[in-house]
């Protein structure tokens, strides 16, 4: 089969069963739209600026495991990318991003629209591509989904320039699915001595704490890590990027852990004396001081990473490799060992814990007056029945949708946790609706995040996608207001929001529903209208309490145990 | 554990673009100094072979092993500081060279087991090959004598005996 660079483009995007393509036209790029044109099976999704591609391509990817796929031109086009691209890269996203780049014989003249992209995105993607001649466009594609979507997943960017993509030179095209990299090989340390020392050490423990993030998610363990942990009777905390890997509904589950994570579950971190960490990379918002961190635990860690190893906390026992795998392993060694387990001490242990939960760290004072963030959140989860998908942006609303809304499966809750970019969202959400739209996806933001992606309400439009925006509106950057408070004698710096504009009339001038709630009877009655309208687009502004702070707070550089509680927490329990 | 000390690295990239700037843009990304880097092309062309030269703890070592490891061109990474093996740095340096001073820039040059490898009436420009120490002890024998110019390979290392760093990725 004789093909254009273009056409090879989209072949090898049908031959990785690619279904929609995030993107927008642009000079360097107009053959490989063309040829898109004439393709039936891709569907193309035309964002209002390129970091919504990204984002777009990234809430789909969480949404539903598979890369999510970018298409962008030379120049301010792939510049536009780069945050959604870092955002992909910290959260270990799959993503391809192809990008135009200027014909080869202008490369390096300051042509027009001509940026050094793979220089640009080098440091924010796991690798890539600059194609240099027509005949390894095939064989590019195929290694950049291999790299983007196996070992620890991330964002690809293939850079082609125009001249290779011209119709009208057409080459011979096969697609080998089976090909090697001689450089790239996905490491593991597994055997079966090894995890089966792990299994000992864990039914060892006498206070054991199980402690997973969002590598659970990217290695669809979920279900091993219930059956593990269900097995154990033990308990079980998760990072923000892990909440939904195991249901939060269940009694061992104390909640998310590190600066706003539970009492009990920061509690049960400091004092466990066997700690399995999997799939999570002890990020600096989860430890709190590195000092302090687990300070009596041996430590077994599981992750497909090798350089997640021991890189911020050293651990007794490595095991690196495929999650679900090391799971199933684990769980039959488990089985094995259980009759070890000292059941006397873990009852005191649960006890203890139950101690810390009496706590009652979320608890937050209701208001008839003013609307509390927290109970928008809750509202949510009991009208939506806690089975949406959700996203987010950043600040205090991200916090609280990770404390209230308790997310009972993986891939739910899509938020990005490692870079923290406002604007996140709404584009996110486009992309999980589309990955599945008969689900109901809600974006909860707030009104300064949302106001950096607002012009994807007309992508959202175009494609009839019901998207749900929740606005937590207090006028104000929450999480920076809450920071100055704290720690700058409240001095507000630039954190005030003083031209807000009519959000409900801004939703309705891109074509959608927009509702105001500003009133705490209404809250419930009001976002059950909303949510119940089946293909529209709702804005829903909710005015909230300007004042509310995200609790329980580690801190920077104190450990899990120097927690500040909200002025509600019951202070009459007894401290650990 | 947690002291400075210098360590060298050889490390097996493809012969590709924007390999070179891959590592070298590990290094500051990630806060690491690069001492010295050497990069030339192996017995097969689509291999390159870098020596780096680092100041760091070991454990900072063993993270930054992980992450060279981690980068899709590179084939293979080996600490060499722990275990035996041999280092070479070749020296160009161009020197004032006097009527006075010729006799006892010839014997330095003898001594140290340098080369005299271009003379004008004013100059000579001597090259000499050694471990790192050996150089800069050459450097340092010279005293009073004008460089004009100076320049330095990067140290170069290989292990001792039958071990090699192998493409085995």
């Amino acid at each position: 089969m004789k093909l254009s660079g273009s056409e090879i483009i989209i072949e090898s995007l049908k031959k990785e069963g690619v279904d929609y393509i995030f993107g927008y036209p642009g000079g360097a790029v107009l053959h490989i739209y063309d040829a898109l044109f004439a393709a039936k099976d891709i569907k193309h999704v035309l964002v209002r600026h390129e970091q919504g591609a990204t984002h777009a391509a990234d809430g789909y990817a969480r949404a539903c495991n598979k890369p999510g796929v970018v298409l962008v031109t030379s120049g301010p086009g792939i510049t536009n990318c780069v945050t959604g691209i870092a955002t992909a890269h910290m959260d270990s996203i799959p993503m391809i991003v192809i990008s135009g780049q200027v014909s080869r014989h202008y490369v390096g003249s300051d042509a027009f629209q001509e940026a050094d992209a793979t220089g640009i995105t080098r440091p924010i993607c796991k690798h890539n591509f600059l194609i240099n001649d027509r005949e390894s466009i095939a064989e590019t594609f195929r290694k950049a989904f291999i790299i983007a979507t196996t070992g620890r997943p991330g964002p690809v960017i293939i850079d082609i320039p125009k001249d290779l993509t011209d119709p009208n030179i057409k080459i011979n095209f096969e697609y080998k699915k089976n090909i090697k990299i001689r450089s790239y090989k996905v490491k593991t340390n597994e055997c079966e001595d090894k995890i089966q020392d792990a299994a000992k050490l864990i039914c060892s423990a006498k206070k054991p704490m199980i402690y997973s993030g969002g590598g659970v998610v990217l290695g669809k363990a979920s279900t091993e890590l219930t059956k593990l942990t269900k097995l154990l009777n033990f308990p079980i905390t998760n990072t923000l990027m892990g909440l939904g890997a195991y249901p939060s509904s269940d009694s061992q589950f104390l909640g998310m852990l590190g600066m706003h994570g539970t009492y009990e579950a920061n509690m049960a971190m400091h004092n466990c004396d066997v700690l399995l960490a999997v799939g999570a990379r002890f990020d600096d918002r989860v430890t709190g001081d590195t000092k302090q961190f687990c300070p009596k635990a041996k430590i077994i860690h599981i992750d497909i990473d090798p350089s997640s190893i021991s890189k911020i906390i050293e651990v007794d026992h490595s095991l690196i490799g495929n999650t679900k795998k090391i799971l199933k392993k684990l769980i039959t060694y488990t089985e094995k060992h259980k009759k070890t387990i000292d059941r006397e001490a873990i009852n005191k242990w649960w006890k203890k814990i139950n101690s810390w939960q009496k706590k009652k760290c979320l608890s937050y004072s209701k208001s008839s007056k003013v609307i509390k963030p927290q109970a928008v959140i809750e509202t949510l989860h009991k009208i939506s029945k806690g089975k949406s998908f959700v996203t987010s942006d950043v600040g205090q609303h991200q916090m609280w949708v990770a404390q209230y809304y308790k997310f009972d499966k993986p891939n739910r809750w899509i938020n990005s946790g490692g870079l923290g970019t406002m604007g996140f969202g709404l584009p996110a959400a486009i992309g999980a609706q589309l990955a599945f739209p008969k689900e109901q996806v809600i974006c909860v933001t707030g009104e300064a995040s949302i106001l950096m992606c607002i012009q994807e309400l007309s992508t959202c439009l175009q494609y009839g996608l019901p998207v749900k925006v929740i606005n937590l509106n207090n006028r104000y950057m929450g999480m920076v207001r809450q920071w100055q408070e704290f720690f700058y004698e409240g001095r507000y710096a630039m954190s005030y929001m003083d031209a807000i504009p009519d959000f409900a009339k801004l939703a309705e001038s891109f074509g959608h529903i927009g509702m105001v709630i500003d009133k705490p009877e209404n809250l419930e009655k009001d976002l059950t209208t909303a949510l119940g309208y089946k293909n529209r687009l709702v804005f829903v502004d909710v005015i909230t309490d300007q004042t509310e702070n995200v609790y329980p707070m580690i801190v920077n550089g104190k450990g899990h145990h120097e927690m500040h509680l909200a002025p509600s927490a019951n202070e009459d329990i007894e401290l650990a | 554990m947690n002291i400075d000390k210098r360590h060298i690295i050889s490390i097996l990239v493809e012969n590709e673009f924007g390999s070179l700037s891959r590592i070298a843009g590990l290094f500051s990304a990630r806060g690491y100094n690069i001492h010295c880097l050497s990069v030339a092309p192996t017995s097969d062309d689509s291999i390159s072979r870098m020596t780096l030269v680092t100041n760091c703890s070991d454990t900072k070592a063993s993270q930054l092993m992980k992450q060279l490891d981690k980068l899709v061109d590179v084939i293979n990474v080996k600490d060499l500081t722990d275990e035996t093996h041999i280092e070479r740095e070749m020296l160009l340096l161009k020197v004032k060279s006097t009527l006075k001073q010729r006799d006892e820039l010839k014997r330095l040059t003898d001594i140290f087991r340098a080369r005299i490898i271009d003379v004008t009436d004013t100059t000579y420009t001597i090259e000499l090959t050694g471990p790192t120490e050996k150089i800069l002890a050459f450097i340092d024998s010279l005293g009073k004598i004008k460089i004009i110019e100076q320049v330095r390979s990067g140290a170069l290392g290989i292990s001792r005996g039958s071990e090699s760093l192998e493409i085995k990725k």
